[in-house]
């Protein structure tokens, strides 16, 4: 039974992306790519509810394992690609109107769509540390040819960028993978199981300690690049800024959360190997460090997706950190906040997608009252922009007073760095947003109606969130941050 | 200690691999790189097998023949014909001179033997050193990629890279699981695949693969 769930998980988006190889060009692939990934979403909801009911399990020979935790990323992984699909249909019409994508363009980006889609699922729930690894790097490689879609010079600099940078840090994380083998292969002995998380999970206490410490610096520092972690971030910003839209939405809300997804993994290995705190200090160093650089960068910003970008490097490092301090606290906070930091981080790009195109450019100095001329925009805008500040009554002010309170509590020394960076990040992020949606405007209409149900159905989800926390989501992720420890 | 024939065998190629990474530091033809990444994947295809012999282990064979194809015959074979299209043979531009490249080297593998040291001496004599050595050539190709200006050799020292990571896996572990070498081998295929397209796109953009072109994405 969770065979088959999987397999329609896996392979309705796989389905999608040759679908579209042959059909991408019609006029009803915009279409065709939603309803593909609907169904994914569909089989995401009815694989989740069958995790949580029934636990953890294996699936396929062992070769994927579902828990609480992977299959809360699964969920939203195929949510967010959904609703992005929703917005990608207007947003992709109104930028051919524009002039700016051609049809054989649109065909690349809606085949490709579809495999990143198929290229995370498989990375969130494959059970084998190796197929991460070439799932991870298969993500790239589907998203590189997306961010250089527009063939201008500098998102052919920004795709090459990400091209080389990622390759270099996922190359690390495979020699990361190569010495947990190596360490694995003495316990468990040579062959197939060796590689299986479920497996490594058991004998974790056995495995070498030296061994996997080194493996586990390779494996934070190779998949750190891909979720942006300071130093090894420059190619955020401009893969996000210079790629499409939806692309940035994408990239910003999942690819990187499927990366923390590995490292979390690598770090139940090697908590359980050396029993101390090595791995969680890592991680908290990399992610203060993130989250600090971040701010000071943000307000030096004058494009407005690279402004976002940097907000998202704050965000990661946040929730790194949070994930680095452990608990069963500061865990289930890191969650919440990573569900707060995807809905509330596409929200705002679909937001800024149009808020673009009505302005016909990304320089911030040149978008003026949104509000105006389309309120809807600019509400989105202002009330996304809220939201990621961390404002209540948002949820993702619930996430973040959970994680500082709860950094207050284990490790004083670091709530006025956060706090501080939070201060910064706030003030130079509102100061820029403000005079975008209110004020005089340059504002022309668009071509196609702008597609606002996504924007507003994330922030009315953030809002609820922040509310109340339902008590079948709020059991969900205890329990997923009970197995992570 | 008396150590097997094959085992010595093993270190040697091992010992060679890592000079063939410094040959390619120090080259400046795109073309005798291409065949100096040649012959560092028949290296490799060859201590596979070496390894497969010795350890019996039947799916290695099927990885050194892999190797073979893809890194010894397909991918320098889909080079030459890249910069035949492009018609760019000569001047790899250096960034740093080549003697201090080749210091700098000297001191990453020093550093990378440190670094591996105590797992060497981990492993029950077989592979002693081997780690090291894989690391060193991982981190000799990560310098050739810092310090080259072209997209081409910047791309040939990512799959040298990627051939040190795939000596670790084959020769210091016996190994990794076949799913997991299929799916490393299709993701380089591709990603060689992607890069062709890219010279193009560059090329068409800027009039060169010089890679100084690209560099205007900047926080001011």
């Amino acid at each position: 039974m969770i065979d088959l769930q999987l397999m329609a998980l896996l392979g309705i988006p796989l389905l999608g992306g040759m679908l579209l190889a042959l059909f991408g060009a019609r006029p009803w692939a915009a279409e065709l790519n939603s309803l593909m990934s609907g169904c994914t979403f569909i089989a995401s909801v009815v694989l989740t509810l069958r995790v949580i009911d029934a636990g953890p399990q294996t699936a396929f020979n062992e070769q994927f394992f579902i828990d609480q935790f992977n299959v809360f990323l699964v969920a939203l992984t195929a949510f967010v690609a959904f609703t992005t699909s929703l917005f990608s249909r207007p947003y992709m019409r109104i930028e051919q109107h524009h002039g700016k994508l051609s049809t054989s363009m649109l065909h690349l980006y809606y085949s490709m769509y579809q495999l990143f889609t198929f290229t995370m699922l498989v990375a969130l729930t494959t059970n084998n540390m190796g197929i991460i690894w070439v799932a991870m790097e298969a993500a790239t490689l589907t998203t590189v040819l997306l961010v250089s879609l527009y063939r201008t010079p500098a998102s052919l600099e920004a795709a090459w960028k990400y091209f080389i940078l990622c390759g270099v840090g996922i190359a690390l994380a495979l020699f990361g993978t190569i010495l947990l083998y190596f360490a694995a292969e003495r316990v468990l002995g040579e062959g197939g199981t060796a590689l299986l998380w479920t497996h490594l999970n058991q004998v974790k206490g056995q495995l070498e300690p030296t061994v996997l410490k080194l493996a586990f610096v390779f494996l934070l520092v190779g998949y750190g690049t891909k979720i942006g972690l300071v130093p090894l971030h420059s190619w955020l910003p401009d893969a996000h800024a210079e790629g499409p839209t939806p692309v940035s939405a994408v990239l910003s809300g999942l690819l990187l959360n499927v990366a923390l997804c590995a490292v979390m993994r690598s770090k139940v290995l090697v908590d359980g190997s050396l029993g101390t705190h090595f791995a969680g200090n890592l991680m908290m160093g990399f992610g203060l460090l993130s989250v600090v650089v971040a701010a000071l960068f943000l307000s030096r910003q004058k494009d407005i997706k690279r402004m976002f970008a940097y907000s998202s490097i704050e965000h990661m490092g946040l929730i790194t950190f949070a994930f680095g301090m452990g608990g069963p606290v500061a865990t289930f906070a890191a969650m919440l906040h990573m569900t707060m930091h995807s809905l509330t981080k596409s929200a705002i790009f679909y937001a800024v997608g149009h808020a673009v195109q009505k302005c016909g450019t990304q320089q911030m100095e040149h978008i003026r009252g949104l509000m105006q001329v389309s309120p809807t925009v600019g509400w989105g805008l202002a009330l996304g922009t809220f939201a990621i500040l961390g404002m209540p009554p948002f949820g993702v002010f619930a996430s973040e007073f959970l994680i500082i309170t709860t950094a207050m509590h284990e490790y004083p020394w670091t709530t006025p760095i956060l706090l501080a960076a939070l201060g910064i990040a706030f003030a130079a992020v509102f100061g820029k947003v403000q005079p975008m949606v209110f004020g005089e405007t340059t504002v022309k209409p668009l071509p196609h109606p702008p597609a606002l149900i996504p924007v507003f159905l994330h922030l009315v989800l953030v809002l609820i969130l922040g509310l109340y926390m339902p008590p079948y989501l709020a059991n969900w992720y205890r329990q997923a941050a009970a197995l992570l420890g | 200690m008396q150590i097997p024939l094959a085992l010595q065998f093993v270190n040697l190629l091992a010992s060679m691999l890592l000079l063939i990474v410094f040959a390619m530091l120090a080259q400046r033809r795109i073309l005798s790189l291409i065949n100096l990444f040649a012959w560092q994947g028949a290296l490799l295809a060859l201590s596979t097998f070496v390894v497969a012999y010795t350890t019996a282990q039947h799916h290695l064979y099927y990885s050194a023949a892999l190797t073979l194809l893809l890194k010894v015959i397909v991918l320098p074979w889909l080079l030459h014909r890249l910069i035949r299209k492009l018609n760019i043979r000569w001047d790899v531009e250096t960034l740093l001179n080549i003697p201090t490249t080749m210091l700098a080297g000297i001191a990453l593998v020093i550093f990378s033997f440190n670094l591996a040291a105590p797992i060497s001496q981990m492993s029950q004599g077989i592979t002693r050193g081997l780690i090291g050595i894989a690391l060193a050539s991982v981190l000799l190709s990560l310098l050739m990629m810092l310090t080259r200006r072209k997209a081409v050799t910047q791309v040939v020292a990512f799959l040298s890279l990627e051939n040190g990571l795939f000596f670790a896996a084959t020769s210091a572990t016996q190994g990794m699981p076949l799913v997991v070498e299929l799916g490393i081998a299709l993701d380089v295929l591709v990603a060689t695949f992607i890069f062709g397209i890219f010279f193009f796109q560059i090329r068409e953009t800027f009039d060169s693969l010089d890679i100084t072109h690209m560099e205007k994405l900047k926080d001011d």
